[in-house]
C-alpha cells in the first residue's frame, strides 16, 4: 500500500479544520450580544474567566504543568492596565492591552524557571507561593496600589475614541469578546502547530521527547510564558471594563476557580476553559439567587458528581447524542452528507 | 575508523558499580552488537550514551566530538537516536503524528507554533518514505495506543529513524513480540541503510548472530570480550557465562 504526500498532509491537517459544531459555537457566542441585553454585565465576567482559564488550559492540557498560581500573572497584568492608565502612561485599552499581556508574559518567562523544576505537587506549591507573594507585595506598596482599598481613579479612553465602557457593559462585553475570540484562535493556531505537537508529545512522554531531540525544558517555558501572557489579557480586560482593581485578584480562589472551571469543562481541547466558564457562572449566578448564603455548598455538589460519574463518561453521553444529531442530519440532507463525506478524518473532535 | 567509542566509561550508583571501565569502539557503518546476561549493565551503557545518565568517569566521543557533556535531545541532532528496550512512544498520538513530529523537529520547524502540522511539503514527503519503510501506512492513522505490539515495535524503530541518525542504537528492538509478527520486524532491521551505524543491545542469540558482524560482551559492567561473532561464539568465557546463567534459571 503506498500513500502521497498530500494524503499525509490532508490527515495531518484534517484535526486542525473548524468543525461546524465549532463554527456553531462561535455564531452563538456573538449571538448572545442581541440576544441577551440584560446580562451583559455576568456574560463579560464570564467572557474574561473563559480567557483566563483557556490560559490554563494551554499549560495543563497540553502541557501538563498544573498551576494553583495563575492569578500572579492575571492580578500582575491587571494592576499593570490599571497603572499605566491611571498614571497617564498608556489610556488606550488595545495598546494598555497588548502591554498587560506582554508584561505578564515577561513575568511567567522569569518564573518559569522556579516552576519547571520538580514534580507536580512542587509545582502547585511554587505557583502559589508566586502569586501569594505578589498580592502582598501589592498590599505593602499600597501608595501606588491603593493597597485594601483597590485602584481607582483609572481612566481608560474609548475603544477607537468611540466605545466608552458604559454602566450597562454593553461595549464591555463586545470588547471582551472580541479579545476572547482572538486570543482562541491564537491559541488554536498554537496547538496545532509543529510546536503545540511538540508539547502533546511531552506531556505524553517527557523521556521520549528528549530522545527524540525535542528541547523539553525550553517548550516548556515557551507556552508557561504564553500562558501567562494570555492570563495577564484576562487581567487586563477586567481592570479596563471595570475600572478598578482589588488585592483580590491574586487570591488563591481565583486560581482555584479556574481549576474548578476546567473540571468541569475538561481540558486539552480548547473548549473545555470557554464551556466551563459559561456553565461555572450561571450556576453561580442562578444558584446564588436561590440561596445566596449557600451557593457554594451547590457548587461543592456538582464537582463532586461531576468527578464521581467521571468526565468520560459524560463524554461518551455527549458523543452518543452529537452521532444520534449526525444520524438524524444525514438522514434529513442526504446531499450535503455525501459532500462532508470525503473528509479523512471521520472521528469527532474529544 | 570508529564512529562511536567510549574511554573508560564508569558509572556507579552508590556503592554498586554497574558500568567499569568501558571501551567501546564502533566502526563506521558497523552492525554491532552488545550483549550479555540480565543485569550485566547494558541499559546503563546505552543510557550512557545518550546522556540520560551521566557517568562517574570516563568520556565518550561521537564522530571526533567529545559529547559527555551534550545533554540528551543534543545528542539526537548530533546524529545518534535511540529506541527503547520497553516501548517510550506517545499513545495519544498517531503514527502519522508522531513520526510527523520527530520530523518537523529534525527539520527546524518544531518550534514553529503558528504554521499548522503536516503543510510543509519538506516534511509530508519524509513522512510517507518512513511509513512505507516501517510498514506503517495502513494503521498510521490509529491511535498508537490501541496499535497490535508488533506494530508499536515498528513504531518505536521509526521515530528513531526519522532522527536520521548516523548512529542508532536498538534496546532489544524484537522483545516480546509474537512470533506472527516478528518476521515484519526482522525483515525491517534487516533493511535498514547501510550507512547507518547500527548498536544492537539483544537476548535473542538468533538475531544476534544473524544481524551482527562484531560482537562486544559486557559481565558485570565490564566489556568481557570484543570481536567478530565466530570468535565470539566459539569463546569458552562466553560459553561459561551463558552456560551459566542458564543454568541458574
Amino acid at each position: 500500500m503506498s500513500i502521497s504526500a498530500e494524503l499525509v498532509s490532508s490527515y495531518l491537517k484534517s484535526r486542525a479544520r473548524w468543525s461546524p459544531l465549532e463554527i456553531a459555537f462561535w455564531i452563538f457566542a456573538f449571538a448572545t450580544i442581541f440576544l441577551f441585553p440584560s446580562k451583559y454585565l455576568i456574560m463579560k465576567d464570564t467572557a474574561i474567566l473563559a480567557l483566563f482559564a483557556l490560559s490554563l488550559d494551554l499549560i495543563l492540557g497540553y502541557a501538563g504543568i498544573i498551576s494553583l498560581g495563575q492569578a500572579a500573572f492575571y492580578g500582575f497584568a491587571g494592576y499593570f492596565a490599571g497603572l499605566i492608565a491611571k498614571y497617564g502612561f498608556v489610556t488606550e485599552p488595545i495598546l494598555g492591552l497588548i502591554l498587560s499581556g506582554i508584561a505578564a508574559a515577561a513575568l511567567g518567562f522569569v518564573t518559569s524557571f522556579l516552576v519547571l523544576r520538580g514534580s507536580d505537587l512542587t509545582r502547585l506549591m511554587v505557583t502559589l507561593g508566586v502569586s501569594l507573594m505578589l498580592g502582598e507585595v501589592a498590599n505593602r506598596y499600597s501608595d501606588i496600589t491603593g493597597g485594601a482599598d483597590g485602584l481607582q481613579g483609572v481612566d481608560i479612553e474609548p475603544i477607537f475614541g468611540r466605545f466608552r465602557f458604559d454602566l450597562y457593559g454593553h461595549n464591555g462585553y463586545v470588547y471582551c469578546l472580541i479579545v476572547l475570540f482572538v486570543c482562541f484562535v491564537i491559541a488554536r493556531r498554537i496547538v496545532y502547530s509543529p510546536f503545540g505537537l511538540s508539547l502533546r508529545s511531552l506531556k505524553g512522554n517527557s523521556l521520549r521527547a528528549s530522545a527524540i531531540g525535542i528541547p523539553v525544558k525550553w517548550r516548556l517555558v515557551a507556552i508557561y510564558t504564553i500562558s501567562a501572557g494570555f492570563a495577564g489579557i484576562a487581567g487586563g480586560l477586567l481592570t479596563q471594563t471595570t475600572a478598578f482593581c482589588s488585592l483580590d485578584v491574586f487570591s488563591l480562589e481565583r486560581s482555584a476557580d479556574l481549576l474548578l472551571v476546567l473540571i468541569i469543562g475538561g481540558t486539552g481541547y480548547l473548549y473545555g476553559g470557554l464551556i466551563g466558564a459559561v456553565i461555572y457562572k450561571f450556576l453561580q449566578d442562578w444558584i446564588s439567587n436561590l440561596t445566596p448564603q449557600y451557593w457554594q455548598f451547590w457548587i461543592g455538589l456538582v464537582l463532586v458528581v461531576i468527578v464521581l460519574i467521571g468526565r468520560d463518561r459524560m463524554q461518551g453521553w455527549i458523543e452518543g447524542g452529537r452521532a444520534y444529531l449526525g444520524n438524524l442530519a444525514s438522514q434529513l440532507l442526504p446531499r450535503s452528507a455525501a459532500l462532508r463525506g470525503t473528509a479523512p478524518d471521520g472521528r469527532a473532535e474529544p | 575508523m570508529p564512529i562511536l567509542e567510549t574511554k573508560g566509561l564508569e558509572k556507579r550508583f552508590g556503592g554498586i558499580t554497574a558500568a567499569r571501565d568501558v571501551n567501546l569502539s564502533v566502526e563506521k557503518g558497523a552492525r554491532h552488537a552488545l550483549i550479555g546476561p540480565n543485569g550485566a549493565g547494558k541499559t546503563t551503557v546505552i543510557n550512557l550514551l545518550t546522556g540520560v545518565l551521566k557517568p562517574t568517569a570516563g568520556r565518550i566521543i561521537l564522530d571526533d566530538h567529545d559529547i559527555t557533556d551534550v545533554v540528551p535531545h543534543k545528542r539526537v541532532r548530533r546524529g545518534m537516536a535511540r529506541t527503547f528496550q520497553i516501548n517510550q512512544l506517545f499513545l495519544d498520538l498517531t503514527p502519522l503524528e508522531s513520526v510527523g513530529l520527530v520530523v518537523s523537529e529534525r527539520l527546524g520547524s518544531g518550534g514553529d507554533w503558528w504554521r499548522v502540522v503536516g503543510t510543509k511539503s519538506a516534511v509530508t514527503d519524509e513522512i510517507v518514505e518512513i511509513m512505507e519503510r516501517f510498514k506503517l501506512v495502513d494503521i498510521m492513522h490509529e491511535r498508537t495506543a490501541i496499535l497490535p505490539y508488533g506494530k508499536q515495535r515498528l513504531l518505536e524503530i521509526a521515530l528513531a529513524f526519522a532522527c536520521r541518525p548516523r548512529v542508532l542504537l536498538l534496546d532489544e528492538p524484537a522483545a516480546g513480540v509474537p512470533e506472527a509478527e516478528r518476521h515484519e520486524l526482522l525483515a525491517t532491521i534487516e533493511a535498514l541503510p547501510e550507512e547507518v551505524t547500527v548498536l544492537l543491545i539483544e537476548h535473542d542469540m538468533d538475531l544476534v548472530f544473524s544481524f551482527a558482524d562484531r560482537i562486544s560482551v559486557l559481565v558485570n559492567g565490564s566489556l568481557f570480550v570484543d570481536g567478530k561473532p565466530e570468535d565470539v561464539a566459539r569463546d569458552p568465557r562466553v560459553k561459561a557465562v551463558y552456560l551459566g546463567e542458564e543454568l541458574e534459571a
